[in-house]
């Protein structure tokens, strides 16, 4: 085992010397949530809404008064009047207005006779996120239309009253638990699978393959190094990150405590994963070329940028063998719920279990010789 | 005097490409013994099969008694080897160096501090001790890995041409150093090189392995007077070496290592 502490002590002292690479593994994690976060976490606003009154009655005048009312409260949309059809369709396909709202001849008449009175919406559906956003707020302000002026005393309408068991998560709180993940791996592939593979291109490992080291004390003490510096990675921006995405308490120590064991496994778990992907590689342009690759097929299916729910079958597959989604979980526990390890036992299970079938398979692939 | 090295029959092949082709030959408890031959005649194939870092397709090699492929642990702990490439980490001091080496060896504490300040003495690198590797000359940073093969006081030390690429005087330095540490202690020295003329000085006995094959054995002076035609002292290792290897140059094509790579991490 001593010989397992000096791969780790020369690690650790070559890192410290070193002190460029945390900050590098951090720089892409921290600015992928500033970027994503704020990008991703705002409402969709000034929306343009071309609006054709072919009507003029007192009903298509409410309605243009009700949508008013959305474009100068929410900001949701910026209306356009338009008295040309065609024209509004031809600035419709140029991307001039997001979408045209148009009410008929007849819909006055048709409202005041209780006969089924419509408007359309024409929009441009290349932009779901607009289209929806738009499909959703002219079908509330027509909801609005149909309400009764003076409301019934006792209704014997269902209702619904949706009770949030926490306080509002901005988006930008939703992607941190990914981004830590996300600097782990970076530490473990730029202070783990890179440098270990420079260090085999340059002939390093010849000197430790002559001294009396086991497989398992070599990869241990490479896995045990590597999992120091991703830990340092993941706490440093556990409690940066927490800071700009303005987590309650960042720095509540109960909570630090077990972000910092979800940290170290997970550290753990991928650096294991790490080696038994490197354990054979010898090129050093193949660790840059699987970062890029594993960085797609690890972050994206976790969960961490967008709910599994969502996803098709195959990408389940992936989300359900991949390790990210396990740390990914934890970490939204812990950061967004605040719960203890009950609720994320399942996680720990997998992330250890995961590590120690990894390492076991990377030992014994592990080449003594050259 | 019993053998430090017994290498029986050995062979390695890649593929179809044998590198080692049965060689055999033992070196003495003590001895300075020289490994010559043209590039990519099977030098560096030989040493590594010896030092354990490849498995022999066939035959043995024994040292210090420990077969190198069922007491390979054994052998480890009793060479001490300076592979052909700079292997020190280059962050790291010199001193740091040395310590982590000494405790992979499980060298004990007590003579640690000890075994690495004499040794740092013998390879005039005190004064350097706490400055990093990458700030070391190429003659100074093979001091430092001279030093480093002997921090567990190993009896058999190999080197794989320690002085290449080094300045005349550099080589010098290496050479007059190795001669000093191997008068102190109790070592056999198995060695690669080019330079003839220092193989001549330090070698009690030289062989000489071309195209895989072990193709002359014996002391410099025996080998020069081999050569037929010629006064032993008119003739030097130079004569021999082309006599046994021939004139024709050995190009050929090589696969290109993985360190000319432009994305290995120059730290």
């Amino acid at each position: 085992m001593h010989r397992t502490w000096a791969i780790v002590e020369r690690e650790m002292r070559r890192f410290s010397k070193s002190p460029m690479m945390i900050v590098m593994s951090m720089i892409f994690p921290l600015m992928q949530l500033i970027v994503l976060g704020y990008a991703f976490g705002g409402n969709v606003k000034h929306l343009k809404l071309a609006i054709v009154d072919q009507d003029g009655g007192v009903p298509a005048v409410k309605i243009k008064e009700l949508a008013a009312s959305v474009s100068a409260g929410a900001r949701t949309l910026d209306l356009m009047d338009y008295s040309d059809q065609g024209r509004a369709m031809t600035d419709l396909r140029n991307g001039v207005v997001n979408g045209v709202l148009t009410i008929p001849p007849d819909f006055s008449r048709r409202s005041l006779t209780n006969n089924e009175p419509r408007v359309a919406l024409i929009s441009d559906n290349t932009d779901t996120f607009v289209s929806a956003t738009l499909a959703g707020t002219v079908g509330s302000f027509v909801a609005a239309l149909n309400a009764p002026n003076a409301p019934v005393r006792v209704s014997g309408a269902a209702g619904l009253d949706v009770v949030e068991v926490y306080p509002y998560v901005p988006y930008i709180q939703y992607l941190l638990p990914g981004s830590i993940t996300m600097s782990i791996f970076m530490m473990v592939m730029i202070g783990g699978g890179i440098i270990f593979i420079d260090d085999k291109a340059r002939g390093l490992h010849e000197g430790y393959l002559v001294t009396p080291i086991t497989k398992l004390e070599l990869v241990a003490g490479f896995n045990i190094s590597g999992t120091i510096k991703a830990v340092l990675a993941g706490a440093a921006i556990t409690i940066i990150g927490s800071m700009i995405a303005g987590v309650p308490s960042p720095l509540d120590p109960v909570r630090l405590l077990r972000m910092m064991l979800v940290i170290s496994i997970t550290a753990f778990a991928l650096i294991s994963l790490m080696f038994l992907l490197m354990v054979r590689v010898t090129d050093p342009l193949m660790p840059r070329m699987m970062f890029g690759l594993l960085n797609t097929v690890l972050y994206f299916p976790s969960g961490a940028v967008y709910p599994q729910q969502g996803f098709p079958g195959w990408m389940h597959v992936i989300a359900v063998i991949d390790p990210f989604t396990y740390a990914v979980h934890a970490f939204k526990s812990l950061l967004l719920k605040n719960t203890g390890f009950g609720a994320i036992a399942g996680d720990l299970l997998f992330l250890f279990v995961f590590s120690a079938i990894a390492m076991t398979a990377a030992t014994a692939l592990f080449k003594r010789t050259l | 005097m019993t053998n430090a090295i017994e290498v029986k029959d050995i062979v390695k092949k890649f593929g179809d490409f044998t590198a080692v082709d049965t060689i055999s030959f033992a070196v003495k408890d003590g001895e300075i013994f020289g490994l010559l031959g043209p590039n990519g005649a099977g030098k560096s194939t030989l040493i590594r099969m010896m030092v354990t870092l490849l498995t022999p397709t066939a035959g043995t090699a024994i040292i210090n008694g420990f077969d190198v492929v069922k007491k390979a642990d054994d052998v480890r702990r009793s060479i001490g080897v300076i592979p052909q490439a700079m292997t020190s980490d280059l962050e790291l001091t010199v001193y740091e160096n040395l310590l982590i080496f000494a405790k992979l060896y499980g060298v004990p504490r007590d003579t640690r501090t000890r075994l690495i300040g004499e040794l740092l003495e013998a390879v005039e690198l005190t004064q350097w001790a706490d400055k990093p590797v990458k700030n070391l000359s190429g003659g100074m940073r093979r001091r430092v890995e001279i030093a480093r093969g002997l921090v567990h006081e190993p009896r058999v030390f190999f080197l794989d041409e320690p002085t290449t690429g080094l300045d005349p005087v550099s080589r010098t330095a290496v050479w007059g150093m190795l001669r000093k540490i191997k008068s102190q202690r109790e070592l056999t020295v198995l060695i690669t090189t080019h330079y003839m003329d220092e193989a001549d000085k330090l070698c009690d006995r030289i062989a000489i392995v071309d195209h895989g094959k072990l193709v002359a054995l014996d002391s410099p002076a025996a080998l020069k007077a081999s050569i037929p035609g010629r006064a032993a002292e008119t003739v030097t290792l130079d004569d021999v070496f082309v006599h046994y290897t021939g004139r024709d140059l050995r190009d050929a094509l090589q696969e290109p290592s993985a360190a000319d790579s432009p994305f290995v991490l120059r730290r």
